[in-house]
C-alpha cells in the first residue's frame, strides 16, 4: 500500500485515515471520510465552493494536501451547527434566502465566520471584497450580503 | 379532466408571504445531495477522453492498452453507443454530442470514457488510448462560418427554410422569418432611422455544480441513474433511447440541482455512464472538472445581429427590422429564430420583419441559457431603440412608451397578447426614484426592457393526505429555486392549512408520471396549476368522506378554511370537520386520500421587465463599475415575493457578467483558451451593488392564480441596459458584448 | 508520487537534489496543486517546506525584514511592522488570489512560479527585494528581478530552494505601491502591474525611485527610466507623463485572453502614475 496515514482532527473529532500523496483534502473529505458538504465546484481555487478552516485559516480545500492535514485542526461545514442548534450565520442563510441552489452556500459560510471571527462589525464593501472568492451565480449576491451583515449584528448584540 | 384553470381574483393566506424554504436546513448544514454526493456500492470511477482539435476525422481509436492496465473495468468508444435513433436527427445529433462518432467537431468533444477502480487508474488509462485523427480546417466565428469559402461542418446540411432549396451545402443550417406590414414603406414613411450591426460573444451558464451522476444498468435491461438535472423524465426518455431500453425500466432520481440555468437540460455524460456501466457490470460515477463543463457543456450562442428602426419625428416607430446570427454549434437548432422571435416583442409595430441565421460552428452544441437567444436580441434592439430616441430628441423612457405593446396587440412573432407588463413596468421606470437620482462625473444612465414567452407544458403532480392529516406533495418539476416551498404554498392555500403542513418533495420517475423539464420558467407555473387540480381532487374525495362520516348528501358539503363544512340550516349542528379529523377516518371511509393531476399546462403568461443601471468609467482604463441597478417586472402572482426577487437580482447578475466580462476566448487552433472561473469571469460579490427590485403583478388570466413564470425574463435587459448606460457615460456606442476595458478603450480612443 | 515533509532545510535540499524524476517543492500549493489538477505536471515528489520552522516565519532585524518562504501571504497581511514598512509589497502579497488562496500562498512560490504576471513581484522588485537561495552548494543572496528567466522558469538550480525574501529597512521619507489592472475586482490574474518604490529628499522632491511593470514581457520589468522621470520632481504633471510614456515605451507585452498590446502598453502608464502618487503620499509627499 502506497497510501500515506494521517492522523489529523476534523470538527473536533480525532480522525485517521490512508490517502494518495496526491489526493486533496477535498477528495479526502470527500470520497474517504464521507463529508461532502464541502464541493469541487473548480478544483483550481477559483469558486470557494470547497472552502474549510485548517488551524483556523479560511483556505480552499481543492488546494490543499490531504497528507497535509497531518496534525491540524480542520473545520468544515458539518461541524458548523452546534449539536440540532444552528449558527446565527446557518439560521440567517435560510431567513434572508441566501441561497438558492445551495451549492455555493457551505463554502459561503465557512468564509463568513472567518470573515466574522476577524471584523465583527463590517461594512458592506467588507463583506463584499471579504467573500469575494466564494463565487454565487444564482443570488446576485445582494441577501448573501445582507444575511452576513444581519448575522453579525446578532453576533454582536449575543 | 374538469379543471378550469381561469384566473379568479381572491384573497390569499398563504400565498404572497415569505416563510422560510424546506431545503434550507438541509443546504446549511452540508447534509443536501447534490450530483457528486451520492455513491453506491461497489461503484467506478469514470472519465471521459476529449479531442484536443475542433475538427478532426477520426481515423481510429486503441483502446487496447487502456483495456489492459489493471484496475480498468471497462472503455467504451462510439462503438459501445450504436446509432438506434432511427432517423431522427435531433437524437442524433444528442447521440454524436454525447460520444463523436466519425468527427470530432469542437474543442472537447467526448472521444472516449473509461471506468476504472479509482480516479487515478482511470486517468491513467485515458492517456493510454491512442487516436488516430486527421485534422480539419475550422471554423468558430460566425460571420466566418456563413460565407461559401468556410470549411464545412457537415456535407449533408442544406440550408432549410429558404425557396429554391440550395443546391450547395452549407454551415447555414436554417432560415426563419417573423413579422407583418411593409417594411420598406415604413422605412420610407421614417424622419429618423438607426441602422447598426452588433455582436455578442459566447457564454456559459456557469452554474457553479459540474455535471455529475451515478449510473448502474443491470444485465436484466433494468438502471438508474442518479444526476442532477432540470428535467429527469427528459434524461430518461434520451437515456432510454440511446441505449436501446425500455422508458419503465430506467428510474432516474434528480438530485438537489446546483445551479442549472438552462444547462442542465441536456444530456452529455449520462448516456456514457450508463454505457459504461453496463460495461463494466458496476456502477459508475461519472463527474466532470470545470474544465469540461466550459470545453464541452453549455454555451449559449456567439450572435452576429444587424437592426434597423425608423420613426417619425413625433416618435412613432414606423418600421423595423433586424437580421440575426446565431451560432448553434455542430448541429442545428432554433437558436437565431428564437432571437428572431423575441427581438421586437415590447413593440407595437405596424411594420416588422426580422430574419434567423441557425449557423453551425465547431464550438460546442449550444445549449438553454436562461430566456436563451432573448438578451442578445435585446441588446441589439434596445441600444437601437435607445439612439434612435436620442436623435429624435425624446427621452428613451417615453419614446418606449410611446410604441409599447398592450392587450390586443399583434405580436411582432405573430400572436395577440392578452394582458402584459410591459406597459407598467415602464411606467414604474419612469416614476422610479433612481431614474431621478443624480449621476457623478464619467457616470452614465441606461434602461432596457425584455421580454421572455415563458411555457408550460406537461405535468403531472401526487398530493397525499397523511394519517395526521398534514400533506405530502411529490411534484415532477426539478426545484431549481425555491418551488418546492412556493408549491407547499399553493396547497396550503388551496386545501386551507397551514403551510408548515405541508412538504414537497421531487418524485423519481418511476413515482410519477411524466413531467416536461423545468425549463421555460414553468416550474411554479405549470407545477402550481396541477397542484391546485390536485388539491381540489383530494377535497372532493374528503367532501365525500365527510359526507360519509356525517351520513348526509355529499352536495351539502363544503370546503372552507381547511375544513368540510355541512351547508345549510338542517345540518347546523355539525362541527367542521379538519382535514386531519378526516384523515384520522380513513381507514373507516374508503382508505388513503390523494389527490392527483395530470394535465398539460397551457397560457403561460409571457413576461416583461424594465431594468435600471448606473455604470461609472475609468476613461483611462475602460474599467467600469456597476453602481445602482434596478429591475422591475411584472410576476403575474408573486407566490413568494423573496424568492421572485432572487430570480430577478440573479438574471440580472448573469446578465451584467455576460454585458462587462464574460465570453469564451477561442485561439487561432480553435481551442479554448479560457475553460476555467479564473478567466471567464463571473461576477464576484464586490462586482455588484445590491440589485433593487420592484415586483409588479399583472394577473395571467390562464391561471387560477395569475401566475406567470419570474426565472427567465430578469437576464434578457441588462446587456442593452449596461450598454446604454456605457454610452451615456462616456458618449460612445458600445456595440460589441462585452464590454470589457480593452474593448470601451479601444472604443474611446476611436471616437 | 511521493510527498515527504522535511523537518530541515537541509534534509529539503537532500531530497530535491537526489529526486529522480520531477520533483516540486510545495509552500502555500496555490499553483502546483492547480498545476496537478490540470495534468500539465506530474510530479514524482513533492517536499513540503512547511515543516521546517525557519522558514514559517517573519523576522524583523535591525537590516529590515526577513519573509521566510513556507509564510503565507494572508500572515504578512497581518503583521503590523511590515505592512506599516512596505504597504504596497503587503498590499500586492494580499491581492493574490481569493482569501482562500492568501490563507496558503507565498511571495517566494509567487517569485518561482515565475508567471509574468505575478502580483507580488512588480512590488518585490521595486522594494529592491533580494532572494536567499540555499542548495547543495551553500547559500546566495540574489535580486528577486533574477530569479524568473522566463514564463515558468527560473534560474534556481536542481536542489535549489528559496530560503526567504529579504526586504530591507526604509530610510524615512519613503513610501512603495502596487496597482494591478484586473476586469473584476477581486480574483483575476493581473492584465497589467506597476510596482512604485520611492524615497524623499530633504527638499520634498523624489530622491530615488525603483518602477517595475508586471505582465508587459516575459518577466517582470524594472523600468530605469520611468524612475528617472520622477526622480527629482515632486509628481508634477510633467513628471507623470514622462513616467506614463517611460512605461508604455519599455512595456513588451502580448495579445491574449486577458488583454491586448495597445491597452496593456497603455494602461502601464497609467498604472504607474497612480501608484506613484500613491507612494508619494506615503512617503510624505505633498
Amino acid at each position: 500500500m502506497s497510501g500515506i496515514a494521517v492522523s489529523t482532527t476534523i470538527n473536533g473529532d480525532d480522525v485517521e485515515f490512508l490517502c494518495q500523496a496526491e489526493e486533496t483534502l477535498l477528495e479526502v473529505l470527500r470520497d474517504r471520510l464521507g463529508l461532502t458538504g464541502a464541493k469541487e465546484g473548480c478544483g483550481t481555487g477559483d469558486c470557494g465552493a470547497c472552502s474549510v478552516l485548517v488551524d483556523d485559516r479560511l483556505v480552499c480545500s481543492c488546494l490543499v494536501l490531504g497528507a497535509e492535514a497531518e496534525g491540524r485542526n480542520i473545520e468544515t461545514i458539518e461541524g458548523m451547527a452546534d449539536g440540532d442548534k444552528l449558527h446565527p450565520l446557518q439560521r440567517k442563510f435560510i431567513e434572508h434566502a441566501a441561497l438558492q441552489c445551495g451549492i455555493c452556500t457551505p463554502g459561503f459560510l465557512i468564509a463568513a465566520k472567518d470573515l466574522l471571527a476577524k471584523n465583527a462589525d463590517p461594512t458592506e464593501e467588507e463583506v463584499r471584497f471579504g467573500l469575494a472568492g466564494n463565487l454565487c451565480r444564482c443570488t446576485g449576491y445582494d441577501k448573501i450580503v445582507r444575511a452576513v451583515l444581519d448575522a453579525a449584528s446578532e453576533m454582536r448584540g449575543a | 379532466m374538469d379543471f378550469d384553470p381561469s384566473y379568479t381574483a381572491q384573497q390569499f393566506k398563504s400565498v404572497g408571504t415569505r416563510p422560510l424554504r424546506p431545503d434550507g436546513v438541509d443546504k446549511v448544514t452540508g447534509r443536501a445531495r447534490y450530483g457528486a454526493d451520492f455513491n453506491m456500492p461497489g461503484q467506478l470511477v469514470g472519465r471521459v477522453l476529449r479531442s484536443p482539435h475542433a475538427h478532426a476525422i477520426i481515423r481510429k481509436i486503441d483502446t487496447s492498452k487502456a483495456e489492459a492496465l489493471k484496475g480498468v473495468k471497462a472503455v467504451v468508444t462510439a462503438a459501445d453507443l450504436p446509432d438506434l435513433t432511427d432517423g431522427d436527427a435531433d437524437l442524433y445529433a444528442i447521440l454524436s454530442n454525447c460520444m463523436a462518432r466519425d468527427k470530432a467537431f469542437y474543442d472537447g468533444h467526448a472521444v472516449a470514457a473509461v471506468a476504472a477502480i479509482d480516479a487515478r487508474t482511470a486517468r491513467r488509462a485515458l492517456k493510454l488510448i491512442e487516436i488516430d485523427y486527421e485534422v480539419l480546417p475550422h471554423v468558430t466565428d460566425v460571420d466566418e462560418a456563413m460565407k461559401d469559402s468556410a470549411p464545412l461542418l457537415h456535407e449533408s446540411v442544406f440550408t432549410d427554410g429558404v425557396d429554391p432549396a440550395p443546391a450547395k451545402p452549407s454551415n447555414v443550417a436554417r432560415r426563419s422569418q417573423y413579422g407583418h406590414g411593409d417594411v420598406d414603406a415604413g422605412f420610407a414613411d421614417a424622419d429618423m432611422v438607426v441602422e447598426r450591426t452588433y455582436r455578442t460573444e459566447q457564454t456559459h451558464q456557469g452554474y457553479i455544480e459540474p455535471h455529475a451522476c451515478v449510473a448502474s444498468v443491470n444485465n436484466d435491461g433494468t438502471g438508474e441513474l442518479w444526476v442532477c438535472t432540470q428535467g429527469h423524465f427528459v434524461y430518461r426518455q434520451w437515456c432510454a433511447d440511446l441505449l436501446g431500453m425500455d422508458v419503465s425500466k430506467l428510474r432516474v432520481t434528480s438530485s438537489e440541482i446546483g445551479g442549472g440555468f438552462g444547462g442542465k437540460t441536456h444530456v452529455w455524460a449520462e448516456p456514457v455512464a450508463l454505457a459504461l456501466s453496463r460495461k463494466a457490470g458496476r456502477p459508475v460515477k461519472l463527474v466532470m472538472s470545470r474544465d469540461e463543463v466550459f470545453r464541452a457543456s453549455g454555451p449559449t450562442s456567439a450572435t452576429s445581429i444587424d437592426v434597423k428602426i425608423g420613426a417619425k419625428k413625433d416618435g412613432t416607430i414606423t418600421a423595423a427590422s433586424a437580421t440575426l446570427r446565431y451560432t448553434c454549434g455542430p448541429w442545428v437548432g432554433m437558436w437565431a429564430e428564437l432571437g428572431a422571435m423575441t427581438a421586437f416583442a415590447p413593440y407595437d409595430l405596424k411594420n416588422v420583419r426580422t430574419v434567423g441565421y441557425e449557423v453551425l460552428v465547431n464550438r460546442p452544441k449550444v445549449s438553454a441559457y436562461r430566456a436563451p437567444s432573448a438578451p442578445m436580441a435585446a441588446f441589439a434592439v434596445e441600444s437601437a431603440v435607445d439612439e434612435l430616441a436620442r436623435k429624435i430628441g425624446m427621452d428613451p423612457v417615453d419614446f418606449r412608451i410611446a410604441n409599447v405593446a398592450k392587450e390586443g396587440t399583434r405580436a411582432s412573432y405573430g400572436p395577440v397578447y392578452g394582458p402584459i407588463g410591459i406597459g407598467p413596468t415602464l411606467e414604474a421606470v419612469k416614476e422610479h426614484p433612481h431614474m431621478k437620482a443624480p449621476l457623478g462625473k464619467n457616470q452614465g444612465r441606461g434602461m432596457a426592457c425584455g421580454f421572455w414567452f415563458n411555457f408550460g407544458g406537461q405535468t403531472c403532480t401526487d398530493l397525499n393526505i397523511g394519517a395526521d392529516g398534514t400533506v405530502t406533495i411529490a411534484v415532477g418539476t426539478v426545484d431549481v429555486g425555491g418551488s418546492r416551498a412556493s408549491l407547499s404554498m399553493v396547497a396550503a392555500e388551496e386545501l386551507g392549512i397551514p403551510y408548515e403542513q405541508v412538504k414537497a418533495i421531487v418524485a423519481d420517475t418511476s413515482s410519477l408520471g411524466y413531467n416536461d423539464m423545468t425549463d421555460g420558467s414553468r416550474g411554479t407555473f405549470s407545477s402550481s396549476m396541477a397542484t391546485i387540480s390536485a388539491a381540489r381532487n383530494a377535497i372532493r374525495i374528503m367532501r365525500a368522506r365527510a359526507a360519509q362520516m356525517w351520513g348526509i348528501p355529499v352536495e351539502d358539503v363544503v370546503w372552507e378554511e381547511g375544513h368540510a363544512k355541512a351547508a345549510g340550516a338542517k345540518h347546523g349542528n355539525l362541527p367542521p370537520l379538519s382535514v386531519r379529523e378526516i384523515a384520522a377516518a380513513a381507514g373507516n371511509t374508503g382508505g388513503p386520500i390523494a389527490g392527483h393531476s395530470e394535465l398539460v399546462a397551457d397560457g403561460a403568461g409571457v413576461s416583461f421587465a424594465t431594468h435600471i443601471c448606473d455604470i461609472e468609467v475609468d476613461p483611462e482604463t475602460g474599467q467600469t463599475r456597476v453602481l445602482r441597478y434596478t429591475v422591475v417586472q411584472d410576476a403575474g402572482k408573486a407566490v413568494h415575493p423573496t424568492y421572485v426577487e432572487g430570480q430577478y437580482q440573479g438574471g440580472a447578475a448573469q446578465g451584467i457578467g455576460w454585458a462587462l466580462n464574460e465570453e469564451y476566448i477561442y485561439g487561432k487552433d480553435g481551442r479554448l483558451q479560457n475553460p476555467g472561473f479564473l478567466d471567464y469571469r463571473i461576477p464576484v460579490c464586490s462586482d455588484l451593488p445590491m440589485i433593487d427590485t420592484q415586483i409588479l403583478e399583472i394577473p395571467n388570466p390562464n391561471h387560477p392564480y395569475g401566475i406567470r413564470g419570474v426565472g427567465e425574463t430578469s437576464i434578457v435587459p441588462p446587456l442593452a441596459a449596461i450598454a446604454n448606460a456605457v454610452s451615456n457615460a462616456v458618449g460612445v456606442r458600445m456595440t460589441h458584448i462585452p464590454m470589457s476595458p480593452p474593448r470601451i478603450l479601444a472604443a474611446l480612443e476611436a471616437e | 508520487m511521493e510527498y515527504v515533509l522535511p523537518a530541515s532545510l537541509n534534509d529539503a535540499i537532500g531530497l530535491l537534489a537526489g529526486a529522480k524524476g520531477n520533483a516540486f517543492v510545495l509552500a502555500g500549493g496555490s499553483d502546483l496543486l492547480v498545476r496537478m489538477k490540470g495534468d500539465f505536471i506530474e510530479p514524482d515528489l513533492i517536499v513540503d517546506i512547511k515543516g521546517i520552522g525557519e522558514l514559517a516565519q517573519i523576522v524583523q532585524t535591525a537590516d529590515g525584514f526577513t519573509v521566510g518562504s513556507a509564510v503565507p501571504c494572508a500572515v504578512m497581511g497581518e503583521n503590523t511592522a511590515l505592512r506599516k514598512a512596505w504597504p504596497g509589497v503587503v498590499e500586492a502579497a494580499n491581492l493574490i488570489g481569493s482569501k482562500q488562496v492568501q490563507g496558503r500562498c507565498t511571495i517566494a512560490g509567487n517569485l518561482c512560479n515565475a508567471s509574468p504576471a505575478a502580483d507580488s513581484v512588480p512590488a518585490l522588485v521595486a522594494a529592491g527585494a533580494r532572494a536567499v537561495i540555499a542548495g547543495p552548494s551553500g547559500k546566495r543572496t540574489i535580486a528577486v528581478e533574477d530569479v524568473p528567466t522566463g514564463p515558468g522558469k527560473t534560474s534556481l538550480a536542481k536542489g535549489e530552494i528559496v530560503e526567504a525574501i529579504v526586504l530591507d529597512k526604509r530610510p524615512s521619507n519613503s513610501g512603495d505601491a502596487y496597482l494591478r489592472f484586473i476586469p473584476r475586482t477581486e480574483m483575476d490574474i493581473a492584465v497589467v502591474s506597476a510596482g512604485v518604490n520611492l524615497t524623499l529628499g530633504a527638499d520634498g522632491a523624489v530622491a530615488s525611485a525603483r518602477v517595475a511593470l508586471g505582465a508587459v514581457a516575459a518577466t517582470v520589468l524594472l523600468v530605469s527610466e520611468a524612475a528617472d522621470a520622477i526622480v527629482g520632481t515632486r509628481l508634477d504633471d510633467t513628471a507623470m507623463e514622462k513616467l506614463a510614456q517611460a512605461c508604455s515605451a519599455a512595456a513588451s507585452p502580448i495579445d491574449d485572453k486577458r488583454g491586448t498590446v495597445h491597452f496593456r502598453k497603455k494602461v502601464a502608464g497609467v498604472l504607474a502614475t497612480r501608484a506613484a502618487r500613491i507612494a508619494y503620499e506615503r512617503a510624505g509627499g505633498k
